[in-house]
């Protein structure tokens, strides 16, 4: 997020799902689609059968979108700056960049920047790098350069990295180098991964911003919001939750209020995420089960589901759509709202929310990319932000014409290696992700017991590597980083390439954050799950 | 342009087929391969018409509208032919309604309703073939599949999962999953789009089983709490057990086109699982207890205040949720910035 909003002055996928169809070549980097978004997946496919778009393919798993792809390359974990700088070179190279889209729409400054620094990726280079044959990235730089109109999708393949960020621009480069933004069917398309991830952005869920990235340093929105909710508010930047643990872990945090979050399966290193909550004077955990988060509770909170609320979801592109309560509570679980203004009441503020729409009309009236917003026109189909009027229609397609800032920033990026690449002690590259039929922390989707026999814990191992210990399908493997072991069932296949495994992070059994680095990127904070190096015994 | 249906003129689009132009105007034909989403396959041949101008019945779902096209629909040729297609299906497998998943959201039903058939007229022999309960949360019958190939179609092209297909020849022709295996040892992920679009009661949800009937339930539409693609959905309610039986996707919504997935169709256990948490708990010597409301937010604020008047507003972390609405994530926030005043909110968008 913090990527695109310095590229382009807004951080969120770019296009609409309905536009997927008009693609002339998608470039899927770093989202094994199917399995994380399935329907999305539905899409894309959807538009390569009817023989509207050609799909590439870069990810080092060969992900089943890959068998969909005109191209597909096996990359090394941690490469995309050097693999999406190398295409870059070629398309300058070969003069496909879109000459009038980099005039009009570009920072001219950072065009020349970024074209000095990819002068030296050239394919044999990135092969060094990557492992994507030379003629292979040719073959790509080909399909995408040419394309009149290309999309570029990502998930967490391209965040989760100390280099995410530079990832991430990376891609915007790509994209405004080939003249696809603003365009149906163009884009930079990041996948979002839960079901109000962008709501929770979009609400001021994150430590330097109020609603709608109304900054918290910033003089004037402070004033406007301290006017709004009538309280003095303090303009230093928050604490990202990373950085959060590790200052609870050095004991200078005291309490933490969790929602609806499950860190003790989701953080990365997880022995280090439960010492600093074991550290704090006092713990508060708002959720609906007792998951793995609650049990290190001083107090729990039963809180409602999706199912029995009323209220807004933002899906990934920005659409907002409306939650109607299907069934009761449990008990005298209580919806999220009510207990905020309960906890809000008691330490001496005076709320008086009668229910989820008062929050949104007040909520929308300080929010400007949702100031047009009501239930009644959110209806059954939903409105993209940013919707700024009574009578706008929503945005599918960002930057149409202009960009959120003006004219769009290159980034030139020097590529740099993972935080822990593979040694002779730690010889196999360790990669972590999600499975089709789980979800998260498996708060929601361990419960069901047919979900549960469709799939359990594993790590994903190649043929060779198989061979080379003697183990089959399902027999017991030891995965060990510097940061600690999980035993669990081997999944040998031809997907992975020799060298690599993918540990699912959905098991409280197997947790692959156990494994996993806390490095974090310098900017976004958000540690390195899709690297970090691994062993492999038979156990 | 203008058409005449059964004497009645009406405004049509270009580009729709009689069938669509009829049933947009609440003129119902029978048909079953034909739907909205896998398109005309001219297969069932139960929704044939008679157009002026024309040799023969025409089935309505694949001849394309020209003006001032004439079309009955309601004459005894056209009835006796819908009749004999109906009746020929409904001889074909055991369409036995009473203890059918399907019953009141059948269309085979439906038309033998709109017919007027009682009875088959026809008896075929034994009909036995097997069923296939193999997967987990899909049951399909072939004794009642009528082999109108949407749900072939919508694997195929929609969900383009590639693992349905026709299998066989003649007579012995019944879908198959991948080289004809049980569905379960298939590659089927079970996104159950094949469940939604068929017609009759042949492939199903199995969750679902037995759990009541169609107009028992409550529909809510509502938004799949799962990734972050945002698929509407139909939930069926049983008010009496105050329980999700079954999910639909919506087929209109622009988001997902009815589409779900394996989880958002069927991995809704979570909602009435025995270990909700259904009452406040506060620890006490290493253990929980179950305490009031009253008692629980006591002690929190009172906790609050104390830490942050010793500590500091910045020695709290709020971490706020991509799972809970936008109106509960911006109480969540407003609550630590004003009833706290630290910025030091976040939540997992990172992980």
């Amino acid at each position: 997020m913090a990527g695109l909003a310095a590229s382009f002055g807004s951080g969120a996928m770019t296009n609409d799902i309905k536009g997927m169809k008009d693609s002339d070549v998608a470039l899927i980097i770093g989202s094994d689609t199917s399995e994380a978004h399935p329907v999305i997946s539905a899409r894309i496919k959807q538009a390569v059968k009817e023989g509207r778009t050609k799909l590439i393919v870069i990810d080092p798993k060969k992900i089943k979108m890959a068998d969909f792809a005109e191209i597909y390359a096996c990359q090394r974990p941690g490469t995309d700056v050097a693999v999406l700088n190398g295409m870059m070179h070629l398309i300058l190279k070969n003069g496909w960049e879109d000459k009038e889209f980099i005039v009009n729409r570009v920072d001219p400054e950072s065009f020349e920047a970024l074209k000095k620094e990819v002068e030296n990726f050239t394919p044999e280079y990135v092969e060094k790098i990557s492992g994507i044959p030379a003629e292979t990235l040719e073959k790509i730089a080909e399909l995408f350069g040419k394309a009149k109109v290309a999309a570029l999708y990502y998930a967490m393949g391209i965040t989760q990295h100390t280099t995410g960020v530079d990832n991430v621009k990376s891609t915007a480069n790509l994209q405004m180098l080939c003249g696809n933004m603003g365009v149906p069917g163009g884009g930079v398309n990041p996948l979002r991964g839960q079901s109000n991830v962008q709501g929770a952005c979009d609400m001021g869920g994150l430590p330097n911003v109020y609603t709608a990235y109304q900054q918290v340093s910033n003089a004037d929105t402070q004033a406007k919001m301290e006017k709004f909710w009538n309280v003095q508010l303090s303009n230093k930047v928050g604490k990202p939750m990373t950085v959060a643990f590790d200052d609870a872990y050095e004991g200078k945090m005291k309490a933490f209020f969790i929602m609806g979050e499950n860190p003790m399966i989701s953080d990365p290193d997880l022995h280090h995420a439960e010492e600093a909550l074991k550290k704090l004077d006092f713990l508060v955990v708002e959720d609906i089960f007792l998951t793995e988060t609650a049990k290190l509770a001083d107090v729990v909170l039963p809180a409602t589901t999706y199912a029995e609320k009323e209220g807004t979801f933002t899906n990934t592109e920005r659409r907002v759509q409306k939650l109607d309560p299907a069934v009761k509570a449990p008990g005298s679980a209580k919806h999220d709202w009510e207990i905020h203004q309960m906890i809000a009441n008691k330490m001496g503020l005076s709320w008086n929310y009668q229910n989820a729409e008062e929050i949104f009309n007040e909520m929308a009236s300080v929010t400007p990319s949702y100031a047009g917003m009501s239930y009644e026109r959110i209806g059954r189909m939903g409105l993209h932000w940013p919707c700024p009027t009574k009578d706008h229609p929503g945005t599918p397609v960002l930057h149409a014409g202009k960009f959120t800032k003006g004219l769009g920033t290159m980034f030139a990026i020097p590529f740099r290696a993972p935080a822990e690449m593979p040694d002779e002690e730690y010889p196999t590259y360790l990669t972590t992700g999600r499975i089709l039929q789980h979800f998260h922390t498996g708060t929601m989707s361990r419960k069901s017991q047919g979900l549960n026999n469709l799939a359990g814990p594993h790590v994903m191992i190649s043929v060779e590597d198989a061979e080379r210990m003697g183990v089959g399908n399902s027999e017991q493997v030891k995965v060990t980083t510097r940061r600690g072991s999980i035993t669990t069932k081997a999944f040998v296949t031809k997907r992975i390439p020799k060298g690599t495994a993918y540990v699912p992070f959905h098991f409280w059994e197997a947790p692959a954050n156990i494994l996993t680095n806390n490095a974090l990127d310098p900017v976004a904070k958000i540690p390195e799950y899709k690297v970090c190096a691994c062993k492999l015994e038979r156990a | 342009m203008k058409i005449t249906i059964n004497g009645r003129t009406i405004e049509a689009k270009e580009g729709q087929t009689i069938l669509q132009a009829a049933l947009a105007n609440g003129m119902y034909i029978p048909h079953l391969c034909y739907h909205d989403k896998v398109g005309a396959a001219g297969k069932c041949r139960a929704c044939v018409v008679e157009v002026e101008g024309m040799r023969g019945l025409q089935t309505s779902c694949s001849v394309q509208l020209r003006d001032g096209m004439v079309i009955t629909t309601d004459s005894e040729t056209v009835r006796n032919a819908q009749k004999l297609v109906i009746d020929l299906m409904l001889s074909s497998g055991t369409h036995d309604c009473l203890a059918c998943e399907q019953n009141g959201n059948c269309e085979l039903q439906d038309a033998a309703y709109f017919l007027g058939i009682e009875r088959p007229s026809v008896q075929y022999g034994e009909i036995n073939r097997e069923f296939d309960t193999s997967s987990e949360f899909i049951y399909v019958e072939r004794n009642k599949c009528i082999s109108c190939g949407r749900c072939v179609a919508a694997c195929n092209n929609t969900v383009v999962n590639q693992v349905l297909d026709f299998g066989h020849r003649g007579h012995h022709t019944e879908i198959v999953f991948d080289t004809d295996i049980p569905m379960g040892d298939s590659t089927c992920v079970q996104c159950g789009e094949c469940s939604q679009m068929c017609p009759v009661g042949a492939i199903v949800d199995k969750n679902a089983i037995g759990k009541g009937r169609i107009w028992e339930f409550k529909k809510v539409e509502t938004v799949c709490p799962y990734c972050g693609v945002g698929c509407k959905l139909e939930l069926h309610i049983d008010e009496r057990t105050n329980k999700i039986v079954k999910v639909k996707g919506v087929e209109d919504s622009p988001t997902n086109n009815g589409m779900l997935c394996v989880k958002g169709r069927y991995g809704f256990d979570f909602v009435a699982h025995p270990e909700r948490l259904t009452t406040p708990l506060i620890k006490e010597n290493g253990q929980f207890r179950e305490a009031s409301w009253e008692e629980a937010i006591e002690l929190v604020a009172s906790k609050f205040k104390a830490l942050k008047d010793e500590f500091g507003p910045d020695s709290f972390m709020g971490l706020a949720s991509a799972k809970v609405t936008n109106e509960e994530n911006y109480t969540f926030q407003k609550l630590m910035r004003t009833a706290i005043r630290t910025n030091n909110v976040d939540h997992c968008a990172r992980l």
